[in-house]
Order: C-alpha cells, then sequence, then structure tokens
C-alpha cells in the first residue's frame, strides 16, 4: 500500500486555542476549528512525514488507539480537511511552496 | 457572527486571549478626509524590525485576526515585507485602505500572500462629492479601479461608507455600486471625534431626520418593526453582560508602538517599544479597568430603558468624559431608531429644560405586538 503525505495549506490562517487549532480558509474565509487529533495531525502535516509515522510517532502516544484503527480515522480526517483547502494530501511528499510559510503557533 | 465565531470569541474570552488587534501601520495619508479622526504626521513610526517584533508577540500571545489599518497602509514602502511576514506567522489578515495605490500587480500580490480580506472606504458613487470628502480629485475613479482589480483576483472586498451631511442621500447608489462590483458593502452612521479629543468632525454626522430615515430602510435593517421596536430592559443577564470586546478579545496598537483597548477607545495602555505586547494586554492597569466594567457599572445607561439594544461605543463615552458613562452618538441612534429618548437624554433635559425640549408621551403596554413608534420627540 502506497504511503499518504499531508502538508499544511499555505493559504489558510491559523492560531491555536488552548490546544485546539482554528483554522480560517483560504477559499472563502469558513472558520474551522480541530479538535486535539486534528490538531496533533495538522501540527505534524510537513508535507515530508508520512502519515503512518506521525500516526505512529504524534497520535498513538497520546490516545488509547490500536494504530491500524487510528491510521484508517487519520487517512479519512487528512481526506476530509483535504476537501476544505484545508491540508494537501498526496502519494508524493509535497515540497512547502514559497510564500506564505511557516509553523503556526 | 457565526456560532462558531461566537464560540471561539467565548472561549478567547475565558482565557484571557486577544483574539483580533489591529495594528495601524502609518498615521501618514494620500487623502484628507474631511472627517478623518487622526493627523496625517508621522511621530516615529515603529520600524519594519520593531513590527515584526511585534507580530511575533502578537502570535505568541494568540492573537488570530490581525487588522492592518492606518492612515494609508499602502504609504509603507515596507507594507508587502510586514503583510508577508504577518502571513508566515499565520495571522487571518485583514487590510483596511483607500485603494488608491493599488494596481494589478498589488492586487496580485496581496492574493499570493493569502489576505483574507480588504476594507476600501468609498463615500459616494458620485466624483464630486466621494473627491470633496477625501480632497483628491480622482480618488473614486482610482478606489474603484482598484476594487475591480481585487475582485479580478477573487479576494473578498468590502466597501466602508460612512454617512456624513455630504453624502447623506447616496448610500443607496453606494449599495449599488457594491452590488455591481460584486462586494459586500456597510454603511456606519457614526462620525467619531479624532483621537486628541477635538470633536469638530462630530458636526459632520447626520441629524436625527436623516438616521431615522436610515434606519427605516428595510433593505439595510430587515425586518424595519422589529429593528425599531421598542426595547426591552436589561435584564440579569444583559446587566452582566460586557460592554463591548475591547480589552476582552480584542485591542489596537498605533503606529508608534501605544497600546489601546480599541482604536475608538484612546486611553494608553502601554507601548510595545517598552513592554512585551503580553504584558500591557494583560497586566496594564487601564485595560484591567476596562475589562473589568459590566454593564450593571455604568452610569445612566443601567437605568435606561435602551439598555438591552443600545450599540453604546465605550470608546466614545471616554472622550465624552467618563468610559462608564453614556455615549451621546449612540444615544441618539438609540432614539432615532425607536423613537424613545434614552435616559441621557432625559436627564440632559432635567438639567436644562429650557435648551432641550423633549416631549415623552405615556407608553402604554402594545395591545398585540410592539409598535415602532410609542413616543414622539421635538429636540
Amino acid at each position: 500500500m502506497s504511503r499518504l503525505y499531508v502538508a499544511r495549506n499555505p493559504r489558510v490562517a491559523a492560531r491555536s486555542l488552548d490546544g485546539e487549532m482554528m483554522i480560517m480558509s483560504g477559499r472563502d474565509s469558513t472558520l474551522f476549528t480541530l479538535n486535539r487529533t486534528a490538531t496533533i495531525l495538522w501540527q505534524a502535516a510537513d508535507g515530508a512525514t508520512p502519515l503512518d509515522e506521525i500516526v505512529e510517532h504524534k497520535i498513538c502516544p497520546e490516545f488509547d488507539v490500536e494504530p491500524a484503527v487510528a491510521l484508517h480515522d487519520a487517512e479519512a480526517l487528512a481526506r476530509e480537511l483535504a476537501g476544505h483547502e484545508i491540508l494537501q494530501v498526496s502519494e508524493q511528499p509535497i515540497p512547502p511552496r514559497n510564500a506564505p510559510s511557516g509553523e503556526s503557533r | 457572527m457565526s456560532n462558531l465565531m461566537q464560540e471561539v470569541t467565548e472561549k478567547a474570552m475565558a482565557l484571557g486571549v486577544p483574539l483580533a488587534v489591529q495594528v495601524d501601520l502609518t498615521y501618514r495619508c494620500n487623502e484628507r478626509c474631511v472627517h478623518c479622526y487622526l493627523d496625517h504626521h508621522d511621530h516615529g513610526e515603529m520600524t519594519t524590525t520593531e513590527i515584526k517584533h511585534l507580530l511575533d508577540e502578537m502570535a505568541e500571545a494568540g492573537v488570530f485576526i490581525l487588522t492592518f489599518s492606518g492612515g494609508e497602509i499602502f504609504l509603507r514602502k515596507d507594507f508587502f515585507e510586514l503583510l508577508e511576514y504577518a502571513r508566515q506567522l499565520k495571522f487571518c489578515v485583514k487590510l483596511k485602505t483607500n485603494a488608491v495605490l493599488i494596481r494589478e500587480r498589488e492586487a496580485r500580490r496581496i492574493r499570493e500572500l493569502g489576505v483574507e480580506s480588504i476594507q476600501v472606504s468609498i463615500y459616494s458613487h458620485r466624483p464630486e462629492v466621494h473627491d470633496a470628502i477625501t480632497l483628491i480629485p480622482g480618488s473614486l475613479q482610482r478606489s474603484v479601479e482598484a476594487i475591480r482589480f481585487l475582485k479580478s483576483q477573487g479576494l473578498k472586498v468590502i466597501i466602508a461608507n460612512v454617512l456624513m451631511i455630504q453624502n447623506r442621500q447616496d448610500y443607496p447608489a453606494v449599495r449599488a455600486l457594491a452590488a455591481e462590483l460584486g462586494v459586500e458593502c456597510t454603511l456606519d452612521p457614526t462620525v467619531t471625534p479624532m483621537m486628541d479629543g477635538n470633536r469638530s468632525t462630530v458636526s459632520l454626522g447626520v441629524g436625527h431626520s436623516a438616521l431615522r430615515e436610515v434606519f427605516r430602510d428595510s433593505s439595510l435593517v430587515g425586518d424595519v418593526d422589529e429593528f425599531c421596536a421598542i426595547p426591552a430592559k436589561a435584564d440579569e443577564t444583559g446587566l452582566e453582560a460586557i460592554p463591548c470586546s475591547a480589552s476582552h478579545t480584542a485591542c489596537y496598537v498605533s503606529p508608534y508602538g501605544d497600546v489601546f483597548p480599541c482604536v475608538q477607545f484612546p486611553i494608553p495602555t502601554g507601548n510595545v517599544r517598552r513592554q512585551p505586547f503580553v504584558d500591557i494586554w494583560r497586566h496594564s492597569e487601564q485595560m484591567n479597568e476596562v475589562r473589568s466594567i459590566r454593564v450593571k457599572d455604568l452610569t445612566t445607561c443601567t437605568h435606561c430603558s435602551h439598555g438591552s439594544s443600545c450599540t453604546r461605543c465605550p470608546g466614545l463615552a471616554y472622550m465624552e468624559g467618563n468610559m462608564r458613562g453614556p455615549s451621546s452618538q449612540d444615544c441618539e441612534k438609540s432614539f432615532a431608531r425607536t423613537g424613545i429618548p434614552s435616559a441621557n437624554m432625559l436627564a440632559k433635559k432635567l438639567a436644562a429644560p429650557n435648551l432641550i425640549q423633549i416631549q415623552v408621551a405615556q407608553v402604554q403596554p402594545p395591545p398585540l405586538r410592539p409598535l415602532p413608534t410609542m413616543a414622539t420627540a421635538t429636540v
């Protein structure tokens, strides 16, 4: 099975509020809030780390969940966020875009 | 405000997070609007480095919505450098501008940098009126051209129309212009005093009859009967409410680094050149004093029949001399909207019966539903 890579869409605005991300869509100014799991995924989505590694190293240690179940859920979540243009999902590593970029706090 | 935004705002308030901050990058301007509340000299603006440092601090403090305003923001040669930096820090950036300096290249860059919205001041659809307010010939044409450039990039543009004596007839046509351009339009009926306390600009605001007319325009307010209904007195929950978001989830930073609760609330709380932003936000005595005020603490307004529906601005009240007092301009708006004089207006009538004459009709309980004009008044 091919690996998935996820990257934050540089067009969105994002800020952490009490450990949960607020995301403003760059497409239509819709506001989203991410729960803690989705926030972990968002923060780890650097385009270079495969999703399964993010799940193994960042999500599973935080939650009492089977890795296979967690990966399945994370894939579904990543695709949903990609549908809102919050995340980019690819079967290849995603190179960083020129601007705007940077980590969100 | 959407439910989610409301939820986020409440959470930010509970956590003491400054969710939204307006930073004026400069007070310099290429227009000279007759009603402007600023002086346009440069008294020592923050440098590029200082503003970037401030943006770092604000991101760290949790600021999410960042409005760059002025003055005219495009007069700063480092504007795009600052905008790019702000977007790297993932702020949701909104711009306020007269747009005179925005051409195709600037519009493209704004789109590339992912700006959320651009608010452009348009005072009239008629050049002879708009340009007479900005005092710059050709400014309407330049601003409208800029809006077209911005729209062609798919950007969200909002026309901001301030209602004044000079343009009081023009707001329907400005709204039509906005519709033709495919942009939103807001109408502000309040002309504010200058930040130095000079109130001469206030006289440019429209009077009671024009306000009354605007508040009965269903294209603006929706259901006129509902909008102009006789207000219910503030209940216990209302009395415990905060007057506005200033110092709770929002504040303002001037081009010189001075921090205020709001752009319209010029009580100095600290300067980011001398203190970290977050220290001013959390610990400034003045910021905390503003933060402590609840509706029940307001003098006069607590007992006013408009308590539950008034748009009272604490900043305007402060500029009148008492941040816990009434804001006369908002009293006038409440009166124009409902026909019921505010407690402040009645008190003034008692204080100067020969100067202000307000006749208050006996208000009877409405038979079926609230009527928009249960009282008549002559001022």
